[in-house]
Order: structure tokens, then sequence, then C-alpha cells
């Protein structure tokens, strides 16, 4: 299985060199700039859908570009892609990579032939001078936006229901660490800190055998947005009221357009955005229009409450359809 | 000749769930003799055999090895003490060759050393006499040669008492005498052999003494010269021979001149070659020949148990296509398979669903046999048939082997056959549901049934049948009826007989 | 002492183990907590009276579970094998079922219908495929059905092309959760259903007798005319329903079909469900019964471990440990000597009663 799709994949690319290097003959001073993209598949979530439309849509021929693009969910098979980008000859090389770790031959491969690398999404773990730039999510930075809206709202006490991601993601640690540091902190209370491994009906069942025990609680923080729709559905199941002007406060993550409809219903109460709209930083980058101090660019990221969500802001940031 | 007591057994106890299996059963055997172990099917024979083996324990009695008392907890136990068994169906390896075969399991070292092995096991198999080489793969072998090889590993392995429990049962007769002139030989050595077998010729042949058990219990040990096989068979199944000897007085079986029920031209199958054949309405023929001759191909294909490559068949004269097994029975036909294991029974599922099983396929999958009247199919012919089981839904798989062929026999009569196909019903069961078997086919005969009866047995045929149909290598050689058939008759045939169906 | 003998005699069915699992589970949690199964009456946020609690949440929750254990069943006694693909093709099933709705005007009855019967046709072609593969290529059944596991959950992307599409209604959110009235969860209620379909299917055809015939042993069953190659199939295109009906409950539990996530890992606990119902994994005879108490044990293992905060991640371990004992316990060779030690100890008691007597 793996072999045939490395193998259809050597064969797409050993054509696509054949086609440009016939289009570099016969073109002579094209101005568009190629860009390879590595990235993982659509079918990831709704986040890597995003993500893909957002990068096809900015590096658009319109806008000058010829772009070329490679999904897998593997790093052995991305490390083959990024190989097939650099020996076709791109002057921009764009990763989401699979696994932090095996990029070092690949990319100083790439500095040799003078192709300039832009890490997106997720970080590598390589010395900084093998990229141009790294423009990514600041996870922590998500759940500390979060959590500070939760403080601002004043409660008397807070009994927080934690649904996690799986165990060891990045969006996990991130959104995890500032509700932790609230509950050693003994300003809010821990009813159950489990993981649904981003499962909604996982969640789902998380909830429901709390409300079972008879336990009180009064905020739901799920790490995604369906998760957050299994812990309303258990709620909805046991007649507990949520939202805007219900008792539990239900909060998720990622800003699905389904998920801020229901904050503009007043169902939920707040979505943290992950960004998944990078392509724009780095194409201003590529043409100069802008210019970065650091190497590590952080996505502006922002957090809807439900009383403040207009419908443009779901048309804007809302993920999907 | 006599030697020394080499095993005794003595009042050997064992109990199952409900059942005395052996109740105080004594058994002895000397040094350099072959002992036949004699009993029909469920008269404890293989109980004992599995107490002495350590597959089962004993619940009370004990048992010597030379005089000292020996405790056999498992088959590893039984073989320090010098017992191996060689059993109906091959335990080896066919992938494996000769020589790893003989040793496999029995080095204590990690390294092998495979020019020492291969000459040790070449020595051996010369000595015995067996036509096999060491590098050879074993599955390469015929089967009896197969079993001489599990002999010589037992023989090497210092055994002193050999057990072989139905060894020539997919034997032909020229492997038969290859197996026992190696028992002869071994036996001159000095090992006391244990023999099981259900052919009563073959115990006059090699035997010198026969122990008899009936329903667990011990009917006596008799030195064979002194004992006539019309006698040893009343002993096994305990009475009389009335009906023996009035089923063998049938002698002049008329060749019935009803109308014809099953006609095939030229019918062959992946593994039959063609040949022509008829069967009248209440005509009992037999098809015979050596084991490969292909009589049992020639019936599966009749039947549509292999795929049919061509032919014409005629069912009462009319032409039918019959190319899976579902269409023979639509048209009448039964077939009770070869290997009653393999082709026969539904090992798990009860008497009940087994008797009931082809009747339910006929009636097809929509009109499920209610409960209540599936039991009292099931009923109604474990009386007819005397079927042996403790209710009707036991698993078919605990009952001896004649119960099982009578389940499928029941299965198959259910059905109401026009014309039932029965391959070798009588092997490895017992002389007395033998009789019944045989009685059934003539009974089945005169209601109008036409049977065609398979077996090893030529005598058991002669007496049931009224054509013979004689094959050799996969060709029908001769046909026999009224006066000719004899053994005589039907050896000269095998032998000389001319092909039909040959093509230049 | 002979009743209770018969008695035992049943008892030591094939239904004992899961029926053990399950009453020494209900004592160990109401030892733990004695109002665990308290079951309470409340409203729910439509207005409808239902009934909550643990117990509602086991029986609930186990019934994606039981309904795959049924049709899992019926694939394990006729090929010996399982298919490893329900969850990939569950969320096939769900994602038609979905793409239906979402491009219907409006949601109503007549869709629902529609988009169900869409999905139970599109899940019985996939099991078909699975059948086809095992049936006449002779394919071991794990590796026939890793194909569709493998690709499963990329064709279930492929079919909305959007990672978590929503659908609401009203009467999707019944099928998943309550019908206005009825106070038992709708899964549940489909489950009883199921069970009955497969109870009458059992009792207007005969093929469970087929079926059991075939996987016992194949060769015998093809010479008694049955077309064993058709009971396969069969068996799992039956299965592709019972997978079209789990995926149509998972999808409307909450309105939305994530297909990574849709059933993650059912195939292994429905397996287990099957194993812990006494089913030979082997093929043969069958009990679908067994089966589905096998999926309440694995439910209530799952709850138990949850109400006693267990972090989610070691559930798995707990679990896999509570199985190993169930399934070792429910081996051949246990259960032999457990029978033996049971003769043993029936003998003894008889010749001191006896003794007892004089």
């Amino acid at each position: 299985m793996k072999k045939l799709r490395a193998l259809v994949i050597a064969g797409v690319l050993a054509l696509s060199c054949v086609v440009t290097a016939c289009g570099a003959a016969g073109g002579g001073g094209s101005k568009t700039i190629k860009v390879g993209v590595v990235n993982n598949p659509p079918s990831e979530s709704g986040y890597r859908e995003a993500n893909v439309k957002d990068m096809e849509s900015v590096f658009s021929a319109e806008n000058g570009y010829d772009l070329k693009t490679s999904y897998s969910l593997k790093n052995d098979e991305q490390l083959q892609a990024a190989q097939g980008f650099i020996t076709e000859g791109v002057d921009y090389l764009l990763i989401s990579a699979a696994e932090t770790t095996g990029w070092d031959e690949v990319l100083k491969k790439a500095k040799e032939a003078g192709i300039k690398v832009y890490l997106f999404d997720r970080m590598i773990d390589v010395d900084e001078s093998l990229y141009e730039a790294a423009v990514v999510s600041d996870m922590a930075k998500e759940g500390e936006t979060a959590v500070n809206w939760l403080l601002d709202q004043k409660l008397d006490v807070y009994n927080v229901i934690h649904i996690q991601g799986a165990m060891g993601s990045d969006a996990q640690i991130g959104r995890t660490g500032a509700l932790d540091a609230q509950f050693a902190a003994g300003t809010m209370n821990k009813v159950v800190q489990q993981t649904a491994t981003w499962d909604e009906a996982e969640a789902k069942k998380i909830v429901e055998s709390v409300i079972n025990s008879g336990e009180d609680f009064n905020v739901i923080y799920a790490e995604n947005d369906g998760m957050a729709k299994g812990a309303v559905a258990a709620l909805d199941e046991a007649g507990i009221t949520h939202g805007v002007d219900g008792k539990v406060i239900v909060m998720g993550f990622d800003c699905n357009k389904w998920a801020l409809r229901e904050l503009l219903a007043g169902n939920w109460n707040y979505d943290g955005q992950c960004s998944p709209f990078q392509a724009k930083i780095i194409s201003d980058l590529i043409k100069g229009n802008t210019t970065s101090s650091t190497k590590k660019i952080i996505n502006e990221e922002k957090g809807f409450d439900a009383k403040t969500l207009t419908q443009s802001d779901i048309d804007t940031y809302g993920l999907g359809e | 000749m006599q030697e020394a007591t080499l095993l005794q057994m003595r009042h050997i106890d064992k109990r199952f769930p409900g059942v005395l299996a052996l109740n105080n059963v004594d058994f002895t055997l000397r040094g350099g003799e072959i002992h036949a172990l004699m009993g029909e099917n469920g008269a404890g024979k293989s109980t004992l055999i599995k107490i002495l083996t350590g597959v089962y324990q004993m619940d009370g009695g004990e048992i010597l090895v030379e005089g000292e008392q020996a405790t056999i907890r498992s088959p590893q136990d039984a073989q320090n003490h010098g017992i191996s068994t060689v059993y109906q169906e091959i335990t080896l390896c066919p992938n494996l060759t000769v020589g790893e075969n003989m040793f496999i399991g029995r080095e204590n070292s990690p390294w092998i050393k495979h020019k020492e092995r291969e000459e040790r096991a070449d020595e051996i198999l010369g000595q015995l006499g067996i036509p096999a080489r060491s590098t050879q793969q074993l599955g390469s072998c015929s089967l009896a040669v197969q079993q001489m090889v599990a002999i010589a590993r037992a023989v090497d392995m210092n055994c002193k008492v050999l057990i072989l429990d139905e060894p020539t049962s997919s034997l032909d007769d020229k492997e038969v005498n290859m197996l026992f002139s190696l028992m002869k030989d071994l036996k001159s050595k000095g090992v006391g052999i244990i023999f099981v077998t259900h052919f009563l010729e073959q115990v006059y042949e090699v035997s010198d003494r026969i122990t008899v058990l009936r329903n667990g219990e011990l009917v006596g040990e008799y030195l064979t010269s002194e004992l006539p096989q019309v006698e040893l068979v009343a002993k096994m199944i305990g009475k009389e021979l009335d009906e023996l000897s009035a089923l063998s007085e049938v002698d002049e079986k008329k060749s019935v001149q009803g109308e014809v029920f099953y006609e095939a031209r030229d019918l062959s199958s992946s593994d039959a070659m063609p040949f022509d054949f008829t069967i009248r309405k209440g005509e009992v023929n037999g098809f015979t020949g050596l084991l490969g001759s292909g009589r049992s191909e020639s019936v599966r294909a009749i039947f549509g148990a292999d795929k049919v490559t061509g032919g014409k068949v005629k069912i009462k004269g009319e032409e039918v296509k019959i190319t899976h097994p579902i269409d023979a029975m639509k048209h009448g036909i039964g077939y009770l398979a070869e290997d009653r294991k393999r082709d026969g029974i539904i090992a798990d599922l009860s008497v009940r669903e087994n008797i009931i099983l082809a009747l339910q396929v006929m009636n097809g999958m929509f009109k499920p046999i209610s409960r209540s009247e599936s039991e009292a199919f099931a009923d109604e012919y474990i009386k007819v048939l005397n079927i042996k089981t403790a209710s009707r839904e036991t698993p078919v798989g605990s009952l001896s082997g004649g119960n099982q062929q009578k389940v499928i026999l029941a299965r198959w009569l259910l059905t109401h056959p026009d014309y039932l196909i029965l391959d070798e019903p009588t092997r490895g069961i017992d002389v007395g549901t033998k009789l019944e078997i045989q009685k059934l086919v003539l009974k089945l005969a005169e209601d109008g049934v036409s049977v065609t009866f398979i077996s090893s047995e030529v005598e058991e045929m002669l007496r049931t049948c009224s054509r013979l149909i004689v094959m050799r290598d996969r060709h029908i050689v001769g046909e026999l009826k009224g006066q000719d058939l004899t053994q005589a008759k039907v050896m000269k045939t095998i032998a000389g007989g001319e092909k039909q169906n040959e093509n230049e | 002492m002979k009743t209770n003998k018969k008695l035992f005699a049943g008892g030591l069915g094939q239904l004992t183990i899961p029926v053990i699992a399950i009453v020494l589970l209900v004592i160990f949690n109401l030892i733990r907590d004695p109002g665990f199964f308290g079951i309470a009456v409340m409203h729910n946020n439509d207005g409808n009276i239902v009934l909550t609690g643990n117990l509602i949440s086991i029986i609930n929750g186990a019934s994606e579970l039981a309904v795959l254990a049924m049709g899992m069943t019926l694939v394990t006694a006729a090929c010996g094998g399982q298919d490893i693909s329900v969850g990939a093709a569950a969320a096939i099933a769900g994602s038609v079922l979905v793409k239906v709705l979402k491009s219907a005007s409006a949601i109503n009855g007549g869709t629902v219908i529609l988009a169900f019967c869409s999905a139970c046709i599109v899940a019985m072609i996939f099991g078909a495929f699975n059948g086809v593969l095992v049936a006449v290529f002779k394919i071991q059944p794990m590796i026939a059905t890793l194909i569709l596991y493998t690709c499963g959950r990329s064709i279930a992307y492929w079919i909305n092309g959007g990672a978590t599409p929503t659908v609401s209604s009203p009467i999707i959110n019944a099928i998943g959760s309550f019908i206005p009235g009825i106070p038992i969860p709708t899964p549940v209620l489909i489950v009883a259903l199921m069970a009955i379909l497969f109870k009458l299917l059992f009792h207007f055809t005969s093929l469970e007798l087929f079926t059991q015939s075939v996987g016992v042993n194949g060769s015998a069953a093809r010479l008694n005319g049955i077309n064993s190659t058709f009971i396969k199939l069969l068996s799992f295109i039956i299965l592709g329903v019972c997978v079209s009906v789990a995926g149509t409950i998972g999808v409307s539990r909450l309105g939305l079909i994530n297909h990574e996530t849709l059933l993650l890992d059912v195939e292994m606990d429905t397996i287990l469900a099957v194993a812990i119902g006494g089913n030979n994994l082997g093929g043969g005879k069958f009990k679908i019964s067994g089966s589905i108490i096998g999926a309440y044990v694995i439910q209530m293992l799952t709850i138990t471990l949850y109400a006693m905060k267990v972090s989610s991640t070691d559930v798995k371990a707990y679990k896999a440990i509570v199985i190993i004992l169930l399934v070792v316990i429910g081996s051949p060779v246990v259960k032999q000597r457990f029978g033996k030690l049971v003769e043993k100890l029936m003998s003894n008691k008889k010749t001191v009663s006896v003794k007892g007597a004089e």
C-alpha cells in the first residue's frame, strides 16, 4: 500500500519534472514564483481543510505563483515529497511537518540549492538558520486567552469539566496549560479532567458520567468544537441548561462555522480561534511586503464571545461550512 | 517365542460424566507378540489406549511396565516408559523431510547435526526395510510409507510397546502387506505390539493373541489360533450370529429389472475420467477397485460434489443438469461421503440438527423445519436406526464413529431419496453396526430405492450388491453380476479387465 | 440434587461467563456506590420526560457496539474470522446519511428514511465487497477487511468533502436521543428492534443452521447442498446493515459526522463483545444474545471506570486486564479444568451425603 503510494508520488513527480523542464526551456524569463507545499492531507481535520484551501487561494496563478502540493500524514512520505520539490527546483518550500524530527538533511539540501524554506503551523527541530521563518499558532496563548475570558465572567465559583484532546498533541498541551495553572492556584475547581482524544461521542460519555455521579459543575472547557458538541448533547439529555442564559458555560476551540452558529444562537459561550490562515503572512514575506525581526512569527488569534459575535465574524473566521 | 510380561494393566476404571467407560478391565502384553485389541465402537478400546498413552487419567487400577509400577500422566510419561503410538491419522509434518520427522522434538542439543541425523535415519529405514530416503519430503511418500516412518520414529525412541491404532484403514492391500511384514520384523526384535483394527482378516493374519472388550468390560483374552472368526464376532457383539449367517445366505440376488432411474453418459469431473453408468429402481450396485482406482471420484461426479466437466445425465429418462450437490438432491439423490469427519458430520451441532440438515437444505432457506417437527424427526430416526446418544441435543462429534455414521444415514433417509450413494458407510465402524447398515441397504432396495454401495471389503459388497462395477486406474474395466459375483472374479477383473471410455 | 445438577449443567453453557461478568460488575458497583444504578426521571432540554442514570448511560452507550456485535457474530460464525473494517464502514455509512440529508431541501421523515436506506445500501455494498474477498477469493477475513479498514475513513471524508459536517433536525435528534413522549433512549429501542429482527430472521429462515454448518464444517455443508459462498457473503451483507444502523445512531447522537472519530476503535470492542459472549472466534456455533451481553459488559466496564474517575487514557489498560481475564476464564482449557473440579466436588459431596445417611 505504502509502496504503491510512494511509487505513484514518484511517478507524478517525475512527470511534473519533465513538464516543468519543458516549461522552463520554452518560457524563458517568466516571472512566476514556484512554491512547493508539503502539508498534511485536508481530510485530517476541519482546520487542515481550511488551511489547504487558504494556501491554494493565496498562492494562486493570479497572484503570480506556481503552486505544487503534496499531502501526507507520514513523515517519510513528506520527506520524499520535499526531496522531490528540491530536485524539481522550486523557489520556495513551505512545510507543515507530520513529525518534528528527521528534517535536517532535506533542509540542508534545500539551502544548498538556494531554496528558501518557510515552516507553517508546526515547528521542526532544526537549526534556525535552515529556514527563513516559521508562522505558527501559539496554542498556549489560545489557552490563556480562553481562561482569561473565563475569569472575566466573574463567577462565584468555577467547577470545571475539562475535556482534553489527544494527549501529547500541541493543541492539547497548549490549551490545557492555562487551565491547569488555575486549578493549581485554586481559583477554579477541577470536577473532572479527562481526554476524549478529539472524539465527540467520548466527550458525551465523560460528561454523562459526571452528571450521573451527581457532582456539581458550571463550566465545560472542551479543547475542540466537536467535543464541546458531545458535552452539550449530554447536558441536553439530562435537562441541564447551558449557554448565554444557562447554568453551564460551554467553551470550545477551532471556530468551525457550525460551532460559531451555536454561539450566535446563545447555546455556547466561547469559541477560541486556532487560525489556519498562514498563507497571506508567508506570501507577504516572500514578496517583501513585510519583514520580520524574529524567525518565529505568531499568528494572531482571537477568542469569540457569544454576546459579541456577529454573522460577519462567522463568515470571516469560521472554518468549513 | 513367548517372552516375559511387558505391560500389565490391572483393574482399570474410567468414568466420564454419566458413563462408566471402563469397568475393571485387565490387559496384558508380552514382549514379542502382536496383540489385537478388539471390540465394537464404544467398547472402550480407545479409552484404554488413551489411558495407556497418558491422554486420559484412569480413575482406578494400576499400570505395570516390566513389573514396575508406572505413573502415566502425559504422553511424555508414556514415551519415557517406552510406550509409543501411531495413530490412524498421520500426526507427522508432511512438509518436513522424512529424517526431520523422525527426529523432530527429540533433540536436546540446540545444534542440529544434519549429516549425522540423515545417516542415522537412513540406517533405521534400511533396517526396517522402509522404502524412503531421509532427505525426501514426507508428503511425497505414500500414506503407507508415512505410517511406516511414524513407526520408525517410534522404534528409534527405544519403544518397547508399540500401539497401532487403525493403521491399515487408509492403505491398500499391498501397503497393508508391507506394514505387516514390518510388524512381524519388530515382533521378532522383542517389541510388544498392540494392534487395533476393524478388519477381522487382518487380525487373523498377523496377531498372536486377542483381547476382546464389550461395553467397557473385559470379555476375555484368547490365542488367535484357538478362536474361530465367527466366535470372535460373537464375543464382540455379544449375541449369536444368526443374523450374520442369515444375511450371508441371501446369496442369489436376482438382477433387478425395474425402470432405469439414473443414466450417465461420458460423465466426467475435475477428478473423474469420463464414464457411463446406469442404475435401475430398487437396484443395489457397487463400485469396486483398489484405492485410487477412481471409484469415489466417479460417485462424487454423479452427485456433483466435484466440478462436473462433461457428460449427459438422464433421470427417469429426462435429461437433467447436475453440477452442484443441491441439483442432485433436488432430483432425489443422496450421498454419504467417504470421509465422515471431513465431509459428513457437523461435529459441534446436535444430533437433531445433523439429521434435519439435508432436508432443510432441500426445503430451502425460507421454510425452516419447526423445532417440534425436527425433534420428532430426530427421535424417530434415533429409534429406527438405534442411534446410541445421550439425547437428541448431544453434539454429534461426541458420538462413536458408528453412531455418527448412522446420524448421517438418518440425514439422507429423512430426505426420502430415490437414489442413495453410500461411499464406505462401514469404514471404521464396529461389526454390529456394519451388519445393521447392510441390512438397511437391502431393505431400502426392497422399498424401491436405488443404492450405490462402496466398501473396501469386497465380501461386504458381494453380500449386498446385485451388480458390481469394477474400476482400475480411473476407468471402468468391467461389470459383474449374477454368477460372476465372486471374490475371485472381482480380483481377476481388477487385474485384467478392459478399459471403458478410453480414447486412443 | 437432580434438578440442582441440571440447573448447573445449563448454567455452564455459553452465557455463563458474560452473565457472571455482568453480575460481578453490578455487585462491585453496588458496594462502591449503592446508588450507582439509581434511575432518575427528569425533563430534558426539549421538555420531554426522560430516564437518566448510570444504568441508562450503560445500555444507551453500548447501542452501536451491541448492533455491530450482532452482525459480527454472524460473520464470525460463518467465516471463522472477523471484519475489522466495521468502524470505517460505519463512518462511510454515516457520511452517506449526512450527505443525503444535507442535499435535501428540508429534513422530514421521508428524507431521513431515504438517507438511511442510502446509507444502508452503501454499507451493504461495502459489506458485499468484503464478503466477495472472503467467500469467493478465500482471503482471510482480517486481511480482506484490512483494505477497507485502511481506506474507509478517507472514503468517508470524500463523500462530504468536509471534516465535520453537521445536520440538525428534530428527527435526527429523536433517533440519537429521545423520541418525545418515550422516556427510554431511542438507541436502546433500536438495539431491541435489531435483536427482534435477528430473532425473526432465525425463526423464519434456516440461516442459523446453515451458518453454523458452514462455520463448523464447510466441506460437509457443501456436500449437503449448502452454498457456503452465498452464506458467507450474506453474513457480510447483514453485517453491512448493522454497520449502517450503528453509523446512523452514532451520527444522530450529536447531529455531526467526524469521519476520523466516529466509532473509532469500535472493531476491536466488537470482536471482544463476540468473544466475551462465549462465541468461538474460529467459527461455528454462536449465540447472538451472548454477543449483546458482551457489548453491555464492555460498556459497563467503561462507565464504571469513568465513574471511578480513572483517567480515560488508563481506561483502556484496565479494560484490557478485565477482558484478558474474561477471555482466559472462557477459554476451553479453563472451562475443562473447572468442569473437572466441579465433578470432583460433586462426587465428594455425594459420598459425604451417603455417609451421612448411614
